[in-house]
């Protein structure tokens, strides 16, 4: 533990390095290289942790509140969050390093607000978060984390639509730690007592765990990005440097998943079914909204944010789940959904952190983060078209990569629905489990779109026709979590063996409890049905299957001779942004059509010349966001009236103040005064 | 304790107390420096009492320095200010003095309420002083938000300190440390307050504070 809590000081330390880059010009070398070591330290640490059965670490540091002092502890859950936090930190290092040079070759002395020490700062907060074992640790770091946050997304804060953004995530961000606060306020109630030991031994009254779960859903739930409440994550998270995007996307949405794990399965004691059935509605929403969103975007760094929404989805649905069955005491079938919930939320980081990494490649050769100025990038950019595609066919859920095994997982623990007793919940799962279904095909339809409309076809822009492979780091930093994408998609049995811990820590229950045969390589849930997975059998099929096809489309039709038409029909022209060739919006149109007409009022207008007129026919898309009109409008606004009204204390006259802090002393008195008899 | 150890601190006490109505219900610059003196000598006066009966001979300094600052020379010097910079000697009340007296009996009342269950385990007499300290203290600070003139306020502000030293004198055991510390600080206080009344009269030719704020540009 001391370890640990070393390695987050030294994170401290490089930051205070990177302050100083703009004397040193070996500082982003220190800053990104410190950072990947202490993430290193920590992973290893955690991991050797949960190999060797879990146990906990504990330990008080004498800092703080001078009564509380501040808790630490590292249990087998805050074990599996470091794990996927640092791994995440030690690929966005490497990958910032060289994003970091080729920026600053590309456009000389950077405009941009610092990231160097914010970027260590942000990595120890989420750290922090996840050793804290009391409520003030917690929310001081969480308020640590998301400020370092704020700060690292207002760091490209010349580009107009960043203020906004940002603007935006602090609102949202203050709402969700009043909420968090508000939540362990009613937890430690009864006792007065903040440390999570406390807490877990009292549990609350049902009334007041219900307060909790739904202040939880909430607090937690906006920075995971749970509709309605994510609005701010598609502005924010693009906005910022892409290794940071891929950090705040595929690592702090996990922080947030880690809180509602944290309060709902250790603090709050035994669960009632309808938390379950709440959190699993809003999981459903949030995967298909998240989704169809994603199909809407143009701008890559915006559609992957979507879908990072769709993937908190997945999540939270394996979390209700696991609520339920926890609840139903089948603890076997609540670990196997909890073991999804942590297997996608490691798959999540994993893929995409790749896919931003991959947006932040482009972003570096072309500029440009619009799909519609990008295309045939496969011939310019080989190694990162590869790697993208590993990452796209991973988060689209496709065998024999990661994505596949932890849906798999999720819904062998939806199939298990018909063994619980309540009705209402036999139905709700099945309508979830369609719905990410849904959202699950839906979002492969959104990556086959964006690898696409991206990598294949004619460059649409000059940018993308002149773009060149990036550097050496940046390939190093995709091509890590790219390896660890396939090997656990062929292997996750060992994973979910040291995840184990974990699961007995919350639900007292592995996954496969009960069943004898369990070999290494074979994934097999105890569960009614039975399935199981077998990663190897499945890549040397796909890699047979793939041969064979790639010989028999040689064969049989790249040998034929080729007829080619004289005219391209627009095909042909030498300026690449003139070339008529599926667009992002056009590939996307057919879904829009379907769902976007109802859910988001989605309207195609054509602007139709008259005969004989010579100016070009338009088309133009128009959609509103119903959680823009439903969610933010009105909390903007009532915020807005609120601030007006706080506003005129400005402007008071001293005795008035003076008066105002009389009045308060008076009131607190007399509260001393009434509860002391 | 003797009984007449106790019931002496606690007369004077109550005359400290007695003192902080009196500056409330004062219309005039004079009779309440007058007024202000009293109270730092009845002050003085617990101050010697405690140390003598307690047998605690720093207290006689505490004793000394209230003698010679509260109840010599800030009296003096706020006397030589006003004759000097020939302030309107009325003081204009911004709560009426009936109403002001009403809140100040019932702040008293919630003094003691107050504190006398908070320090059940105290010894009589520190729960009675820390109770007619907070009295004091609470009156000083109504002093404050109840009159426009700036004098008056510095006066508030000098009648909160010695409801502070009151309650420093009434504990036992407290260190002459903090006793200096306090001391100097309302000398500290009173000359940075002198400063910045004389600043205040050069740029607006008025201590009326009311009129000052109109000089804020942007209060009501």
């Amino acid at each position: 533990m001391g370890l640990v809590v070393s390695a987050i000081a030294f994170l401290f330390a490089v930051a205070v390095v990177g302050a100083a880059a703009k004397r040193l010009p070996q500082a982003p070398t220190v800053v990104y290289g410190g950072t990947a070591a202490a993430c290193a330290l920590i992973a290893l640490w955690a991991a050797l942790r949960l190999a060797g059965g879990g146990a906990d670490a504990d330990l008080v540091l004498p800092v703080g509140l001078p009564w509380i002092q501040a808790h630490l502890r590292a249990d087998a859950l805050s074990a599996v969050f470091l794990i996927v936090v640092n791994l995440g930190g030690i690929t966005a290092s490497l990958f910032g390093w060289g994003y970091e040079r080729a920026h600053h070759e590309s456009h000389g002395a950077s405009q941009d607000g610092p990231v160097l020490p914010l970027y260590p700062l942000f990595l120890a907060g989420m750290n922090m978060v996840l050793i804290a074992a009391d409520a003030f640790t917690f929310l001081l770091s969480w308020e640590f984390m998301s400020l370092a946050s704020w700060l690292l997304v207002l760091s490209t804060h010349r580009d107009p639509e960043t203020p906004k953004a940002a603007h935006l995530y602090l609102l949202m961000a203050s709402f969700g730690t009043a909420c968090l606060l508000l939540a362990f306020g009613v937890l430690a109630t009864a006792h007065g007592d903040y440390s999570f030991a406390a807490i877990r031994a009292h549990a609350p009254a049902a009334g007041a765990a219900a307060l909790v779960v739904a202040l939880i859903l909430l607090g937690a739930g906006s920075k995971a990005g749970l509709v309605p409440l994510h609005v701010w994550l598609p502005l924010a998270h693009p906005a910022a440097p892409s290794h940071v995007s891929a950090l705040m996307s595929g690592v702090m949405t996990k922080v947030a998943v880690y809180a509602m794990i944290r309060v709902l399965f250790d603090l709050l004691g035994e669960p009632e079914w309808w938390w379950g059935g709440v959190t699993m509605g809003f999981g459903a929403l949030t995967a298909v909204m998240g989704v169809l969103y994603a199909l809407m975007q143009d701008d890559v760094k915006r559609l992957l944010a979507y879908s990072t929404v769709e993937n908190i989805g997945a999540i939270v649905i394996a979390l209700g789940l696991a609520l339920v069955f926890k609840a139903a005491h089948t603890p076997v079938i609540a670990a196997l959904a909890l073991a999804a919930a942590l297997l996608h939320v490691v798959n999540h980081s994993l893929f995409k952190s790749l896919l931003f990494f991959a947006a932040g490649a482009m972003l570096t050769a072309t500029g440009s983060r619009d799909l519609n100025r990008l295309g045939g990038l496969i011939h310019r950019m080989p190694t990162t078209a590869v790697l993208a595609l590993i990452g796209a066919a991973a988060i689209s859920a496709l065998p024999p990569l990661n994505g596949f095994v932890g849906e798999w997982l999720l819904f062998q623990a939806i199939l298990n629905a018909p063994a619980l007793s309540e009705w209402s919940l036999k139905i709700e799962i099945a309508v979830v489990g369609a719905a990410l279904a849904l959202a699950t095909a839906l979002a492969g339809a959104c990556f086959v779109r964006l690898y696409g409309i991206a990598f294949l076809g004619r460059p649409r822009s000059r940018a993308a026709a002149e773009a060149v492979e990036v550097g050496r780091a940046m390939r190093l930093g995709m091509a890590v979590p790219a390896v660890l994408c396939v090997v656990l998609g062929v292997l996750p049995t060992p994973l979910i063996r040291l995840f184990e811990p974990a699961l007995r820590l919350l639900v007292e229950a592995g996954p496969f409890d009960g069943r004898a045969y369990q070999p290494w390589f074979w994934l097999a849930p105890t569960s009614a049905i039975g399935n199981s997975y077998n990663g190897l059998i499945m890549l040397v099929v796909i890699a047979l299957l793939s041969v064979v096809l790639v010989l028999g489309i040689h064969r049989k039709a790249s040998d034929r001779v080729r007829w080619s038409i004289p005219w391209g029909c627009g095909f042909d022209g030498p300026d690449p942004a003139a070339v008529t060739q599926y667009t992002a919006s056009s590939f996307g149109q057919p879904i829009r059509r379907a769902f976007g007409s109802t859910v988001f009022r989605a309207r195609d207008h054509v602007d139709m010349p008259a005969p004989g007129d010579t100016r070009p026919a338009r088309l133009s898309v128009t959609w509103t966001d119903p959680a823009w009109v439903v969610v933010v409008e009105p909390l903007a606004r009532a915020v807005g009236w609120l601030a007006e009204k706080a506003n005129r204390l400005q402007f008071l006259t001293i005795r008035r103040y003076l008066t105002l802090i009389f009045l308060a002393l008076v009131v607190l008195l007399v509260m001393v005064a009434v509860t002391q008899r | 304790m003797s009984d007449l150890g106790y019931d002496a601190a606690h007369m004077l006490g109550a005359v400290v107390l007695l003192m902080s109505f009196a500056l409330l219900y004062q219309r005039r610059l004079f009779s309440l420096l007058n007024v202000f003196t009293l109270q730092a000598l009845a002050l003085t006066a617990t101050a010697a009492w405690q140390a003598y009966s307690h047998g605690e001979p720093h207290l006689y300094i505490t004793a000394l320095l209230t003698l010679v600052l509260k109840a010599i020379l800030i009296p003096v010097a706020l006397h030589r200010i006003i004759v000097k910079m020939k302030i309107h000697r009325t003081i204009e009340p911004a709560l009426g003095i009936g109403l002001t007296m009403v809140a100040g009996v019932s702040l008293v009342t919630l003094s003691i309420l107050l504190v006398l269950p908070v320090t059940a385990d105290a010894t009589a007499l520190t729960r009675e002083n820390l109770a007619l300290s907070l009295s004091v203290v609470l009156l000083g600070l109504l002093m404050m938000i109840s009159r426009r003139n700036a004098v008056s306020q510095v006066v508030g502000f000098m009648s909160i300190e010695n409801g502070l030293i009151l309650a420093a004198v009434g504990a036992a055991g407290m260190p002459l440390v903090v006793e200096m510390s306090v001391a100097f600080s309302v000398m500290v206080a009173f000359i940075i307050f002198g400063i910045f009344l004389f600043h205040i009269r050069e740029r607006f030719d008025t201590l009326d504070m009311q009129k000052i704020e109109s000089f804020r540009g942007e209060s009501d």
